[in-house]
């Protein structure tokens, strides 16, 4: 059923919250600059709670069910992590306070920079950047800062693996650099012939992701890492996988020079149904001093009878600030709470646990679905959706059809090197239960795309809705709703 | 702690895998460095963490122990129980994006009010599903003033009143771009119409803050014309409260709006998550970057909402992309949707005034005590200049120590700003807290 709007909802003269009546006398308000019009609806609290709920219904999410979505990390967020993050202390200071009036958030930062340093092997860490594609941005930025210090401002090429995410040439366009994509050798790892071939003077840096896109460690990532620093360029590191090496490999020990972490996945914290992410950046020994500002520091240790004391600081070249304040904080108390919960052996135990999954779930289906790269997997895997005796069916359809079983599709078409393909990602906080019904529903899916491929082409069927007309929304264009002319006046 | 499977799950897992142990899984992975020992503590329970946790909150002094006037870009402002209520909701907070828009029209639809709300708002055609923040909204909307010319308008004009942060945010954005910026070494007093004289026919943006860093109400009218009279984009940047009670900046025939969207629900949390509001005209939308969600219907004619223009996106168009951006603020645009529908139009004008009031009581009052003054004749929304007969750092160290938040030292970004203060009043400020500032301002004078 069709939901009205909140403004379709509005009638004149409700409201949905009451302000104390002033106590201080009026001012003059400034005439030639007021409002006439402000065509905002009118809706008691009630409503707008009844509205929102039942809009919140036709969601799925990681509470509900499986949500496979191969590349984002869908594991269970913990409820713990809710409440600490809402703390008075955490929730309602100013990030302008002076320091010595908010130490227990300073001392928190600079302990998860320390975790993370840790868990990655990097020398420091950076909390600010606001999410995975924002680290890019920030990485980059730093590559090129580092290469400007060095007099060396030919270094414009960014390599790119053709398996990359999007944001991966997207972030290095943005920071002026020119994009020289390399092709996959057909074991699934970043080709090493094409990576010698473009090594050269003006080599800014290798963007790569490992494990990669097709959830396979790049087991030429020593040799690409050395070539790459052997002419003169560094190595981005592209966190998002990093689900499948807590307690199993530093990317700081394979050779990458800068990396961001997704807490929005590693980490648990929730994706918010799009954000708002977190994407720490953390470098090696010489890219600390062109990180972003500002930096927690302990300037003092402490003792048994005083604490520590932190300070925000800017690093000496730093590449500047890459937004207000001091990152998501509040996303970063959640994945602080995360870490310490589980402690090193939590963490490995995730890792492992997101590995086997993934290929379990593998292993099952590798019969029936074609998996173009055949090894062991880390924490994902990459199928094509196709089939000679099943002509008309795509991706696309065997994941809607997906929707019909309760769970949430795979990832769709990506990476872009393997046709029609299904990206799945089980994540370490599913049961041997899921993962069989999952597999079961997949098998039963394509045996109907064999022999009964209406059913996958009408599907969805037991969703609350069908498929969604995207051609008409990009024609038609309506990206907000229509008012009429006397709205809120 | 978050993983179910038992010994027997894992050996029978491992068997159809066909590997021994789970260690075997990393076969292809460099024995050097495999299976490092991290140097970090055992894990805890969850009680013991929420201690921990709760422990180190305590070691923060919260706006609710002191009395604080802290402003300057996030502002503590009432948050009803409502909105938390709505995002405690598991079915918004643990969906990711929708890309599968049958079981995601939540989302979805969430989006497609939030756009609503703030082109409402702000007046504007379009707005998008956000971005991180004020500051990367800010640098957002210069990159996309450069990529209108296709790099060939390499000028950005911007005014010294644009929040310093935001400024230094945008020179870190387009490192990469050539461009050019002015009007930036303005007296930090000057208006918008001292920027007029920098426009030139290789301007590409003009950006200005509405009400700017320093609290200040200007008419942008002229500055508009000038920007539009040399074909380059005029971009606001507001703060959405504002917009209660001030002309929007439509009136001004902005091209670009971008704002701090925190006040609108969102708590402090030490500066965020928050948001980032854009919005522009509609034959820019194109140009735009960030997510938007569009109507349309499913196969049964049913009204729902997709996501769409995704081919300006990184995803799609990679390199060539108008921004990297991939996500956007989700649930915190979710908050300013529900604190909008609660307020409404009444809401905001309630509290838009309150504010305002409020403000002048505290200035009129502050400009009593001898040696602290308010510019008379300026024009403000809820934030204001307090000249200190110190150095403001002098006055706030003092103030603290009466458990007073007492402003920003403009002296830490305007070099000549040494002894002012920027002093925020909301409705969370009560008349007793501003007579309390004033009476401490009165007897430290005295001493």
């Amino acid at each position: 059923m069709t939901e009205p709007t909140i403004f379709e909802l509005s009638r004149p003269g409700r409201k949905g919250i009451s302000f104390p009546a002033p106590d201080v006398p009026m001012a003059e308000l400034p005439e030639g600059f007021l409002r006439e019009k402000l065509p905002l609806p009118e809706v008691a609290e009630n409503e707008v709670v009844r509205h929102f709920t039942r809009i919140s219904q036709l969601n799925y999410a990681v509470d509900i069910g499986f949500y496979p979505l191969g590349s984002c990390t869908m594991k269970y967020n913990p409820k713990i992590n809710e409440e600490t993050a809402r703390l008075p202390g955490f929730s309602q200071i100013h990030p302008l306070q002076p320091v010595e009036t908010v130490q227990g958030a300073l001392g928190l930062m600079y302990e998860t920079q320390q975790w993370l340093a840790e868990i990655s092997g990097f020398q420091a860490v950076s909390l600010q950047p606001a999410a995975g594609a924002h680290g890019e941005l920030t990485g980059v930025l730093i590559i090129r800062a580092y290469h400007h210090s060095r007099g060396d401002t030919q270094r414009t090429k960014m390599l790119v693996p053709d398996s990359a995410h999007g944001t991966n040439p997207a972030s290095s366009a943005m920071s002026g650099m020119e994009i020289v994509e390399i092709p996959s050798d057909e074991r699934g790892n970043i080709n090493l012939d094409a990576l010698l071939a473009e090594c050269d003077d003006t080599l800014a840096g290798l963007m790569i992701t490992n494990p990669n896109t097709l959830g396979l460690f790049d087991e030429n990532i020593l040799q690409a890492c050395q070539l790459v620093h052997e002419h003169g360029g560094l190595v981005y590191g592209d966190g998002a996988n990093m689900n499948a090496l807590l307690g199993i490999y530093k990317p700081g020990k394979m050779g990458i020079d800068v990396m961001h972490f997704n807490l929005h996945k590693t980490f648990s914290t929730p994706h918010g149904g799009g954000g708002p992410g977190s994407g720490p950046v953390g470098v090696t020994k010489k890219l600390e001093e062109f990180l972003p500002t500002p930096l927690v520091v302990m300037t003092s240790p402490g003792d048994e009878e005083n604490p520590g004391f932190y300070d925000l600081v800017a690093p000496k070249q730093s590449i500047g600030r890459v937004k207000s304040f001091h990152g998501h904080f509040g996303v970063v108390v959640r994945a602080f709470t995360y870490m310490l919960s589980l402690g090193k052996n939590g963490l490995l135990d995730a890792s492992l646990n997101a590995v086997l999954n993934a290929n379990y779930l593998q292993s099952r289906l590798k019969d029936v679905y074609h998996i173009p790269y055949d090894r062991l997997c880390m924490h994902e895997f990459v199928t094509e959706a196709k089939w000679d005796d099943a002509p008309g069916i795509r991706a696309l359809d065997i994941s809607k059809r997906i929707i019909d079983f309760g769970f949430h599709p795979p990832t769709n078409y990506f990476p872009l090197i393997v046709p029609e393909a299904l990206m799945i990602e089980p994540t370490e906080t599913e049961t041997r239960e899921t993962l069989d019904a999952f597999a079961d529903a997949l098998i039963q899916i394509a045996d109907e795309a064999k022999n009964n491929p209406e059913i996958l082409l009408n599907a969805p069927t037991k969703a609350p809705f069908g498929r969604l007309d995207e051609v008409k929304a990009a024609k038609d264009l309506i990206l907000k709703t229509q008012l009429p002319e006397n709205y809120g006046t | 702690m978050y993983t179910s499977h038992t010994k027997a799950d894992r050996e029978e897992m491992l068997k159809v895998i066909g590997v021994e142990t789970v260690e075997d899984l990393f076969q292809c992975l460099p024995e050097e460095g495999k299976f490092p020992e991290l140097a970090l503590p055992d894990g805890i329970s969850e009680m013991e963490a929420y201690d921990e946790l709760q422990y180190i909150s305590l070691a923060n002094e919260t706006p609710q122990e002191l009395v604080s006037f802290l402003g300057a870009g996030a502002y503590n402002h009432y948050i009803p129980a409502a909105v938390d209520s709505i995002l405690r909701r598991s079915e918004f907070y643990t969906a990711y994006t929708p890309y599968q828009p049958e079981i995601s029209q939540g989302t979805l639809q969430a989006i497609f009010e939030y756009q609503s709300l703030i082109a409402a708002l702000t007046g504007m055609d379009v707005a998008n599903a956000s971005h991180y923040d004020g500051a990367t909204a800010a640098a957002e909307a210069v990159n996309m003033a450069y990529h209108n010319f296709r790099g060939k308008r390499s000028k950005i004009v911007l005014s010294p009143s644009v929040n310093p942060q935001y400024r230094e945010t945008i020179h870190t954005y387009m490192k990469g771009m050539e461009l050019e910026f002015c009007g930036e070494d303005l007296k930090s007093e000057s208006g918008p119409e001292e920027l007029i004289a920098l426009i030139d026919e290789n301007t590409a943006l003009v950006l200005v803050q509405y009400p700017d860093f320093f609290g200040r109400i200007y008419d942008l009218t002229k500055v508009s014309a000038a920007a539009h009279a040399q074909n380059a984009l005029f971009a606001v940047h507001v703060n959405p409260i504002a917009l209660g009670l001030l002309k929007p900046p439509s009136e001004y025939d902005a091209d670009i709006v971008t704002g701090e969207g925190q006040p609108l629900g969102v708590p402090l949390a030490f500066g965020g998550p928050y948001l980032g509001l854009f919005a522009t005209k509609k034959q820019y939308v194109r140009k735009m970057a960030g997510r938007l969600a569009g109507e349309t219907v499913d196969k049964n004619g049913q009204r729902g909402y997709v996501l769409t223009l995704n081919t300006r996106e990184q995803h799609i168009r990679r390199e060539q992309a108008t921004s990297n951006i991939c996500s956007n603020q989700g649930l915190i645009a979710l908050a300013a949707t529900v604190y909008l529908s609660l307020l409404g139009k009444n809401g905001l004008q309630e509290l838009a005034a309150l504010n305002y009031h409020k403000a002048h009581y505290a200035a009129d009052k502050i400009s009593t005590v001898p040696g602290f003054m308010v510019n008379p004749v300026q024009l403000f929304f809820n934030e204001f200049v307090v000249h200190c007969p110190r150095p403001a750092a002098e006055i706030n160290h003092m103030l603290l120590g009466h458990d007073i938040l007492g402003g920003y030292e403009l002296g830490r970004d305007y070099p000549d700003l040494t002894h002012e203060l920027l002093m925020a009043v909301t409705e969370m400020t009560s008349r007793s807290e501003i007579d309390y500032l004033v009476k401490v301002l009165e007897e430290e004078n005295h001493d």
